[in-house]
Formats: structure tokens, C-alpha cells, sequence
């Protein structure tokens, strides 16, 4: 039910309304209201039952384990909250002198000398304001470097065909042709179709190491150098950087630029649409392109260099610093955690993924990826229980929901079919970890004893299976108070 | 398993094509395909008169699973597209060889054609890529 169905013409609450006095003389007419705003007339409990209702429907990390694979929905500790929300950091214009800023710039640039230590980068800027912004702003730069080499004869990006779609949607953004590359059976890049596809039309290279395959490809050494040797760049897209956090380094393995998911790795707030922060990491030679404002230091002050600090930049991505209050999430988390306790965060992704598999595989589940040792998610495949039982994937993740678990990613990667993708995260006990073991198994039980229950999930939620198709073909996402 | 038909020639990215009397092609996905992606909701057409190589990306078909890209299967100008897909997508789905067919194409050589596989060369790929 939408609040505004419960409201009742006249009804209101002056106790929770704005002091209203008469309009200023001095806003246009042009900007005032020609009639009043349709907010929904309720009491304030209407208005309180109405959204902690709604709150109680969602599936959240604070209340259900949350194993959805590339999406890294890990805990948020409650401190980076509770500091990046005190008064000195919510009340500072960012208009005012950054004289009067320097306890803020202090952290921003302190943040970016982590995040550069923690990325082997040479240097980082924080402007970009989320993941998608972030890749965005790293295949700009690729292209800014080529450009300002007079190299325009490089128009295509390679992608590996295990990619998030983001890689393909930001390098087409960017003005490129995507070429799409296969992945080998053992979810390493082949090496002989990157050799072909490589030329003096090659701007650049988009990799995720590990990749959504859950595998470290092995031979990204070797990629590195055919790829430079054919004056390409390689990005890094940072969905997976927890999974190697503290143990190896981007820049160590040749990439030209990186952007980091700070919402997945350095565990800001996350789903929702926002707000995000994307920072960008990059070698030597696109250093001149970072996107401003950046932090330097001068003597022992902080300040914030600009346009006219950095002639070759990109440019900005939003106005003043960014999403800050994300920004700032983040560096209470890494100073938390320290260098020592970072490595801390790699292991454990790896070991409760690794655990998770293991044991899913001793309960006879078919694990389709990876082969070799999972780095911080993997794949299992329903192919023989849809073959078999008639239960799909769909069918396990909708039935998950049943027993109080968020369902896993499903149907992605695309190259598996009927897959889940489960990524458990370092922040879940072994507790938590075998009841979602468990209630997998059962699901399989129910599907071969009675696989209407498993066919027909959810049974204990408000929203049963939705008609997906028709979701999509009669798109509809306006809602008119009034009209039914 | 899903129907493959033995007069057909196929590509490893799924894409079926028959070849005409006059000497032009029909191109389609599979019924393997579409198995695979399941529900279509949406089918982004060719351009019309416009010429693509072997391999070029040229269309787009969008499940409630994923949106794939439908590349050409060889060199030639597309000739015709099935517009009555772009209102019931499902017709890919219930006839992925009759009235679900994409679009037509003149070919720029024969040789190409070829080079693609046949129907049970197709089917022993299929199976293989099941992993």
C-alpha cells in the first residue's frame, strides 16, 4: 500500500510541520509553486507505521545474510557512521576556506595515500562519485592519453566475455567499439585470441582480477606485456579488489588505472542507487589526465588543486569533493583496519568462499567455476537439478528467500548456465555460513520430493514470483496520487 | 534437447541461417538459444540497407535473464528485418526457426557460408559448450 492511499483530505500534523511564514518578496515568480506540492494528508503514526512497515520488508545486511556474488554486500561497521557523522564534518560549507577545512582535507589526502599504498597506484584522485563513474573516468583518461599522443587511430576497447556489463556500457560511453574476447574453460583470458585481437587500433584493455569467474587470472603478467607491447592500456575494474586486498597489488601487475568500488572493498554504504564513490587509481603516464579537484599538501597545509593546478585534466565529475560523507566512510574504515588488518579482510573473503564450496560440492551440488581454488565467490550450476528435478536456479534462489536468505546473483556470469554466483564475504561467521549450507540441501530435498513448494517460492513473503515478463514488456514506473 | 533443423547452417554464437532460393540468407537464434535466455522481452533490429562484416555485432535480444548481442553471421547488406518483433518478442521464443527469423541478408561472397556448421556439427558444439 503507498502512503498516499492512506490519506484522508484535511488530515495533517502541525506538531511535524515547517513553521511557514509569508513567501519572500525576493524569489522570481517564475520559481514559486502554482499550486501546492501532492504530498499524501496523514497523521504523523500513520506516517511512522507506513515506513517501519516498509523497512520490515526489506532484506538488508543488518537483518539476513546477503551471499550475492559480485555485488559484495558486506558488513558496514557501525563507527565509520557514527564519525563521519559528527557535527564538524556535516556543518563544514564546502564554499568556506580551506583554511577552515583542514581537518577534512587532512583525511581526504590521507585517504588517498592509502588507497594508493593499498593499489600500488602512483596516484589517486577521489572526485569520481561512484563504481560507474569511476570506469567512466578511468576509459576517459585511456582516451585523454592517447589524444594527447595524436594516437587517434585507437578505437577499440577488448573485454573479456565474463565482464560486468558496465565494462562494454562505459567503453561505448567513452566513444569506443567494444571487441569482446573469450575466456578459456579454466576462466583464464586466451592468450591466442587476445594476441589476434590486439593492433594499432587498441586503446585499451578492461580486466576484473579475480574475475566475476572467481579465479586470479594467472597469466596477467604476460597479458600486461602483449597488451603495452601493442600500446594499449589496461584498466582494472575494482569489483573484486577485497579478494586480494593486502596481498597483490594492481600496479604490480601493469595496470595503467584502476577504479575502486568503495562501497564493496572499503565498506560504505551500498545498494540503493547511491550515494557511491569511485575513486580512481593510475600509473605514471596518466597522471596528468586525474579528474579534480585533488589533495596535495603544501608545507603543513592541505589544499585542493584545480583546473589550473592540472591543465590536462579530465576535468570535474561533480561539484566540490565528491560524495565527502562517503569518502569519509571509507577512511575510518581503512584506519580501522590498518595495513595488517586489510590483509585480514583478502584472507577471510577467501577462506569462507573457499569453505562455502567445498562443502556445497560434499553435499553434491556441481560447482561450475572455478576449477582451481576460488578466490572470494564461485559458481554453482542447477543445470542437473533443472535437468533432472525441473527446479532451476530461479526456483533455489526464490525458495532461499523462504528461509529467511537473500537469494545469491543468479543467471550471471551468462557464459554458465543456470548458475548462482555466491559470495559469502569476510565479514559472516562460520555459524551463518553452514545454515546457508544446510537450507540449500534441504531445498534439494523439498525439489525431489515435492517441487511444487521449491516452483512456487516465496511462500512467506508479501510479493510472491512476480511476472517477470510482463514486468518487462508493460514497463510502468509512474505513480500519479489518484490515480489507481 | 532443443530442435535444431537439418537443412540450416550455424554459427558458434547461435545464429541459424537459411539459405534462399535467389541467393540471399534468413537469420535467426536457435531454438537452443532461446532456451537459454529464456523470456524475450525486447528485440533491437539490424539497419535496414546497411552492410556488416562476419562478425559484427548487429542486433540485440533482450530476456528477463540477459540482453545478447546477435552478430552477422557473414559480410553482406541486410535486405529485410521481421518488424512484427519489435511488439511480440515472444514469437522468437515459440518459433525461433518460422516467425521468430530476424533479418534477411544479400551476402557479399558465397564463400562464407561455407565455413559455418552444419546442423550436426552444431548439435556436438552445443553439448560441448554445456560444460
Amino acid at each position: 500500500m503507498l502512503i498516499f492511499e492512506h490519506s484522508k483530505p484535511g488530515r495533517t500534523n502541525k506538531a511535524q510541520s515547517n513553521k511557514t511564514g509569508p513567501i519572500p518578496d525576493s524569489i522570481p515568480e517564475k520559481f514559486l509553486r502554482k499550486r501546492p506540492a501532492a504530498l499524501p494528508d496523514v497523521s504523523e503514526l500513520q506516517a511512522v507505521r507506513h515506513y517501519t512497515r516498509l523497512s520490515q520488508k526489506n532484506f538488508s545486511i543488518d537483518t539476513h545474510f546477503y551471499p550475492l556474488g559480485s555485488c559484495t554486500m558486506k558488513y558496514n561497521p557501525r563507527a565509520c557512521n557514527t564519525l563521519a557523522m559528527r557535527p564538524e564534518f556535516l556543518k563544514r560549507h564546502p564554499s568556506s576556506d580551506e583554511s577552515l577545512g583542514q581537518g577534512f582535507l587532512t583525511c581526504m589526502f590521507e585517504l588517498q595515500e592509502m588507497l594508493k599504498d593499498a593499489t600500488g597506484m602512483s596516484r589517486v584522485s577521489l572526485a569520481p562519485m561512484a563504481g560507474a563513474q569511476g570506469e567512466f573516468t578511468g576509459i576517459a583518461m585511456i582516451r585523454a592519453y592517447h589524444d594527447a599522443r595524436n594516437d587517434q587511430a585507437r578505437t577499440e576497447i577488448l573485454v573479456p566475455d565474463a565482464a560486468h556489463g558496465t565494462n562494454p556500457a562505459t567503453a561505448v560511453m567513452c566513444g569506443y567499439k567494444v571487441r569482446e574476447i573469450a575466456t578459456k574453460s579454466d576462466g583464464d583470458i586466451d592468450l591466442e585470441i587476445l594476441k589476434e585481437s590486439l593492433g594499432p587500433q587498441t586503446a585499451g584493455i578492461m580486466l576484473t582480477n579475480p574475475s566475476t569467474l572467481g579465479v586470479f587470472d594467472r597469466n596477467i603478467e604476460q597479458v600486461s606485456k602483449m597488451v603495452h607491447d601493442a600500446g594499449g592500456l589496461l584498466y582494472y575494474d575494482g569489483a573484486n579488489l577485497n579478494a586480494i586486498l593486502g596481498k597483490v597489488k594492481p600496479g604490480d601487475m601493469g595496470f595503467d588505472v584502476i577504479h575502486m568500488n568503495l562501497h564493496k572493498t572499503f565498506s560504505t554504504p551500498h545498494g540503493g542507487g547511491g550515494p557511491g564513490a569511485g575513486p580512481v587509481g593510475v600509473s605514471e603516464r596518466l597522471i596528468p589526465f586525474l579528474p579534480v579537484p585533488l589533495i596535495a599538501q603544501k608545507g603543513d597545509q592541505y589544499q585542493l588543486l584545480t583546473e589550473e593546478d592540472c591543465p590536462q585534466s579530465i576535468g570535474r565529475l561533480s561539484t566540490f569533493m565528491g560524495n565527502a560523507g562517503v569518502l569519509l566512510r571509507a577512511y575510518i574504515y581503512a584506519r580501522m583496519l590498518g595495513r595488517e588488518g586489510m590483509k585480514r579482510v583478502g584472507e577471510f573473503a577467501t577462506l569462507n568462499a573457499n569453505y562455502m564450496m567445498a562443502r556445497l560440492k560434499e553435499k553434491g551440488f556441481t560447482i561450475a567455476l572455478p576449477e582451481r581454488r576460488a578466490t572470494h565467490e564461485f559458481i554453482v550450476t542447477m543445470k542437473n537439478e533443472t535437468k533432472d528435478l525441473g527446479v532451476n536456479a530461479m526456483d533455489f534462489a526464490k525458495r532461499l528467500l523462504d528461509y529467511d536468505f537473500h537469494a545469491p546473483t543468479t543467471y550471471f556470469p551468462l557464459i554458465v548456465p543456470e548458475c548462482l554466483l555466491i559470495e559469502p564475504t569476510e565479514t559472516e561467521s562460520k555459524e551463518i555460513l553452514d545454515q546457508f549450507i544446510e537450507t540449500m540441501s534441504l531445498i534439494r530435498t523439498e525439489a525431489q520430493e515435492n517441487p511444487e513448494i521449491v516452483k512456487n517460492a516465496p511462500h512467506t513473503l508479501p510479493v510472491k514470483r512476480l511476472d517477470d515478463v510482463k514486468a518487462a514488456r508493460e514497463l510502468d514506473l509512474v505513480f500519479t496520487p489518484g490515480v489507481q | 534437447m532443443s530442435e535444431i533443423l537439418g537443412d540450416l547452417k550455424y554459427t558458434k554464437t547461435h545464429e541459424w541461417i537459411q539459405i534462399m532460393d535467389d541467393g540471399t540468407i534468413t537469420v535467426g537464434i536457435s531454438d537452443h538459444a532461446q532456451d537459454l535466455l529464456g523470456d524475450m522481452v525486447f528485440i533491437e533490429l539490424p539497419e535496414l540497407d546497411t552492410s556488416y562484416k562476419a562478425g559484427d555485432d548487429c542486433a540485440v535480444v533482450e530476456s528477463v535473464k540477459a540482453a545478447s548481442d546477435i552478430y552477422s553471421p557473414i559480410s553482406g547488406e541486410v535486405i529485410a528485418v521481421n518488424e512484427s518483433l519489435t511488439d511480440t518478442p515472444e514469437l522468437v521464443n515459440k518459433e525461433p526457426y518460422g516467425d521468430g527469423w530476424i533479418f534477411k541478408m544479400q551476402p557479399e561472397e558465397r564463400g562464407e557460408i561455407e565455413n559455418l556448421m552444419s546442423a550436426s556439427e552444431y548439435e556436438e558444439y552445443a553439448e560441448s559448450e554445456e560444460h
